[in-house]
């Protein structure tokens, strides 16, 4: 019984069963078809919000360019989906049948040697993670190692961001430009597009995210996890510990581009279409908003905060655009100063006290006379049957 | 094509350089001095840019309906304009945001963005998200022609005079006045400027608001090269932290050499390459470079 | 001129900023069971000393032998990996971690990545940080967040993360400072203790504590060594009463 509970306490088990039940039983059962996919795109943000928690969160490194880890990994798979839907049988009207249509525009005549490797899924799934993975290693390893870190890695984030982003929609002949790789319908065979499809995409993007949520908590309670979180706190001490401070850093940032690769991947195939307007500046420092919003320091949070900030946004900006930009400025401001540890940290330092009070009354007044001296300060133990979050690691291993 | 007439055509494309250079100077010569004073890196800088744009706008806009005599005139008084809102803008955001976020450079970064956000929406809201161009003065049309074939624009060489001023004008400011003193005071070592009695946070404030002035010039020196629309801010941001990280933070010297260098890399390449690819081409040499000399060519030699 | 036999040898060691030379030309040898005491003025660049040892500074020219292994140009985790253990002069531990936490992070096995991952908290790291937790007199505050406890508990706190990796070198910047009486004289018998088999670098101000702990003493002025010897001999020596013991 020991295990069990300590697995529940390791894996906040409680919270996350909470939200897989709202992912996997309430969505579904209460939206409509199109409504889910919307949720599904919102869910494959919240992978790159996911990684976020743990770079920034935990490592103390602020990306502002997620974005181009999102995209590599969804332009991979658009890129395989394209060869799909552009075989010389439903390409026979271009110039050059058999080669994607913006190749065809383009005046381009053979597919590039780039694209080969996307002719295979097993390699393109390989790719959707290796290749941003070796991006962030390069950029990592390169800044790192160097001590750069803070502001000037944020700039330098930005600017691979820019640099994507004006290659992409510059080489247009080649990645179909600024209005991205799209008309994608079939993955071997299979049609994306219809209801059913949709339903299994859906509810594959849940069980990956929830299993990126038990892994990134898995590598937070391990040595690792105290590491990053120490390294915040007093980097210096840990390089004096004997610790190669770099190589923690490289390691987080590697981990949170390839969960972002993963979304992305996983947006192609939902919504069926990549484009640049999801790797550059702007996408990025959304993305660093929808963990911002749920809680820098808490996985689960970070999924409910890329579902609101999300689902606000389509909400507002159909009806009241103005207004949603004001709103978006509003958060970004607000969540720095009046709430940095997003609605995980509101919950944590709010509602769990409250909770706990009201427990504390009701149990006084059930039981004649009070009971001797157990002083509330069992805040240091774990709330887990309400699936609070948790800031810090458990604070004591007896 | 002659010799001459490359010469020519390599000192105009040069010479077009020059203009993205003043306003590459401006901008990170505002950010430059905010970030080295206070570690903080502005992310609505280009929004405050705009505002000094449109400002000159709305100048110009004034003095055509109600002074048509003065359009001659009203250029130079629009520019110092420009510098006050700008200055007040800034100083009303160091006020409200900044010095709360003291010691938080991320959170700042992020605060900041919000800023942006907000702003490019309230110029979208109240002047319109079209584009706008003043009317500019007769003097400033035209091009001047020292050779045969080697046409300069006016507006290019008074923004490049502009850019000098203005460079030049800060630093005086920062060597021989009080203002100057304080925040090379402050710069060296905050913790004993507050000690030996100096108003660091008022200093803030003043360097912050006069940070973001100096983006108001350079967005006067954008009315002469482009349009101004809400969103003109962001064209240039990225590039401006570029200039500043790439120069060396807190090295004005370095602000110079590193537009300089940015500016001309861009256009030159441009003449080669498509826009696009030289922007390419240009940021990531500029990221390659920061990889191997992360401090900037011009660091301050720090106590490691 | 290395000595084999020395724990430390540190030889015309020298360290400028800027063209002012903090150290210069300093040479110096610890041994092992050894404990110096570091005095001077403040400036004299004892601080510098500790931070070139361990590699928070670049030295611009000399050398500095532990264990006979080079160490100017070696980077700090590594040197820390060979034996050397640093107290900083402002308690640096990890505040919202627990006392546990603390030690455990201090032990010295799973310092890769992948052996981060793997460390698993077994009863061996448990009782080792128990026998240190005893040693430094923390032993009832293990699941304390470090952030509250008192100044000097945060001192033997860092001292008992260093004694957890096991150093053949150890290096206390003023182990201290802010400490009442009672508290300076067990960190006396705890440096006492600790430096069986171990050679130990201490710098400090508080003349009674230094005559208590010191083998050896050595005077630094002006990034140079001014004198050197027992205690007494170097309490009597005019040049260090002229610049800093005073009269």
């Amino acid at each position: 019984m020991t295990t069990l509970k300590s697995l529940i306490q390791r894996y906040q088990l409680g919270s996350l069963l909470l939200l897989v039940l709202l992912l996997a039983v309430v969505l579904p059962l209460t939206l409509d078809i199109f409504r889910l996919n919307l949720v599904g795109k919102y869910l494959t943000y919240a992978f790159v919000a996911v990684g976020l928690v743990m770079v920034w969160g935990y490592g103390g490194v602020l990306s502002l360019g997620q974005g181009v880890f999102f995209g590599l990994g969804g332009y991979a798979m658009a890129m395989f989906l394209k060869l799909e839907a552009s075989d010389p049988e439903s390409t026979k009207i271009q110039s050059t049948p058999g080669i994607p249509d913006f190749m065809d525009w383009n005046q381009i005549t053979e597919l590039p040697a780039l694209w080969l490797p996307f002719k295979s899924l097993p390699l393109t799934l390989i790719l959707v993670i290796a290749v941003p993975v070796a991006l962030a290693w390069l950029i990592s390893f390169a800044m790192f190692k160097r001590r750069v870190g803070g502001v000037y890695f944020a700039i330098i984030t930005q600017a691979v961001a820019l640099i994507l982003t004006v290659l992409i929609i510059g080489q247009q002949g080649y990645t179909g430009g600024v209005n991205g790789m799209t008309d994608l319908k079939t993955l071997l065979g299979w049609d994306t597009r219809t209801d059913s499809a949709k339903y299994i995409l859906y509810y594959a993007c849940v069980v990956l995210l929830v299993a990126s949520i038990v892994l990134c908590r898995w590598i937070q309670t391990s040595k690792l996890g105290t590491l990053l979180l120490a390294m915040r706190d007093k980097e210096d001490r840990v390089r004096f510990s004997g610790y190669d401070v770099s190589n923690f850093k490289v390691f987080t940032f590697c981990l949170a581009a390839g969960l972002s690769g993963i979304g992305g991947a996983l947006f192609t195939l939902q919504v069926g279409f990549m484009s640049p307007s999801f790797v550059g500046i702007v996408p990025s420092i959304e993305m660093v908003i929808f963990a911002a919003v749920g809680g820098r320091m808490s996985l689960v949070g970070a999924v409910y905060g890329a579902l609101l900030v999300n689902a606000g946004k389509t909400l507002f900006s159909e009806s009241f655009p103005d207004l949603w930009l004001f709103l978006m400025a509003g958060l970004f401001i607000g969540v720095t100063m009046a709430f940095p540890m997003g609605l995980a940290g509101l919950w944590e330092s709010r509602i769990v006290p409250w909770w706990k009070g009201r427990r504390e009354a009701l149990r006084r007044a059930a039981v004649q006379p009070p009971p001797a001296a157990m002083p509330p300060a069992s805040a240091v133990e774990r709330p887990e049957d309400i699936g609070g979050q948790h800031l810090n690691p458990e604070p004591a291993r007896p | 094509m002659t010799l001459s007439d490359m010469w020519n055509i390599g000192l105009m494309q040069g010479f077009a350089g020059l203009s993205l250079f003043a306003v590459l100077l401006l901008m990170g010569l505002g950010l430059a001095i905010i970030f080295g004073q206070m570690g903080v890196i502005n992310m609505a800088h280009g929004e405050f840019m705009t505002i000094g744009a449109y400002t000159i706008y709305m100048a110009s806009v004034f003095t055509e309906t109600r002074a048509p005599g003065l359009m001659a005139a009203y250029f130079p008084i629009a520019i110092v304009l420009a510098f006050l809102v700008a200055f007040a803008a800034g100083w009303l955001v160091e006020w409200g945001l900044i010095r709360h976020l003291y010691q938080r450079p991320l959170d700042t970064l992020l605060a900041t963005f919000g800023i942006s956000l907000g702003l490019q929406q309230i110029f979208r809201t109240f002047i319109g998200p079209k584009e706008v161009s003043p009317t500019l003065p007769d003097w400033l049309m035209g091009s001047w022609a020292p050779a045969e074939g080697l046409d300069i624009p006016i507006n290019g060489l008074f923004v490049l005079g502009l850019t000098l001023l203005v460079t030049a004008g800060v630093l005086i400011a920062l060597h021989r006045s009080r203002w100057g003193l304080r925040v090379r005071a402050t710069v060296s070592n905050r913790t004993m400027a507050n000690a030996t009695g100096i108003d660091t946070r008022k200093t803030d404030r003043l360097t912050f608001a006069i940070g973001c002035g100096i983006a108001g010039v350079a967005g006067a020196a954008f009315t002469t090269i482009g349009s101004t629309g809400p969103t003109s801010g962001s064209l240039y941001i990225v590039d401006a932290f570029l200039v500043v990280t790439f120069g060396g933070a807190a090295s004005l010297l370095g602000t110079v050499v590193s537009a300089f260098g940015i500016a001309q890399t861009q256009s030159i390449s441009e003449f080669f390459l498509t826009g696009s690819m030289a922007k390419v081409l240009t940021l990531s040499l500029i990221v390659l470079i920061l990889m191997l000399r992360p401090q900037g060519l011009f660091a301050s030699k720090v106590r490691r | 001129m290395s000595n084999t036999d020395f724990a430390l040898a540190v030889e015309d060691l020298t360290v400028s900023f800027d063209g002012f030379k903090a150290i210069d030309a300093l040479t110096l040898y610890i041994d092992r069971n050894e404990l110096r005491v570091i005095i001077g003025p403040n400036g004299a660049g004892k601080t510098t000393l500790l931070d070139l040892i361990c590699g928070k500074t670049r030295a611009s020219a000399g050398s500095i032998k532990f264990k006979n292994t080079e160490l100017t140009r070696m980077a700090e985790h590594k040197r820390v990996r060979l034996g050397i253990g640093r107290k900083f002069q402002t308690p640096s531990i990890y505040e919202n971690l627990s006392v546990f936490q603390n030690l455990e992070v201090s032990y010295p096995s799973g310092r890769s990545v992948f052996g981060a991952l793997a460390f698993k908290c077994t009863d061996e790291v448990k009782a080792r940080v128990q026998v240190v937790a005893e040693d430094i007199g923390l032993a009832d505050r293990l699941g304390t967040e470090a952030g509250l406890l008192s100044h000097g508990q945060k001192q033997w706190l860092e001292i008992g993360m260093l004694l957890m990796q096991e150093p053949e070198l150890l290096m206390l910047d003023e182990p201290i400072a802010g400490m009442s009486a009672r508290e300076r004289e067990l960190t006396a018998e705890l440096l006492k203790r600790i430096c069986q088999n171990r050679a130990v670098i201490v710098i400090e101000h508080d003349m009674d504590f230094v005559k208590q702990i010191a083998h050896k003493v050595t005077v630094m002025h002006q990034g140079k060594i001014l004198a050197e010897g027992p205690m007494d001999k170097v309490q009597a020596d005019p040049r260090v009463i002229d610049v800093y013991l005073g009269h």
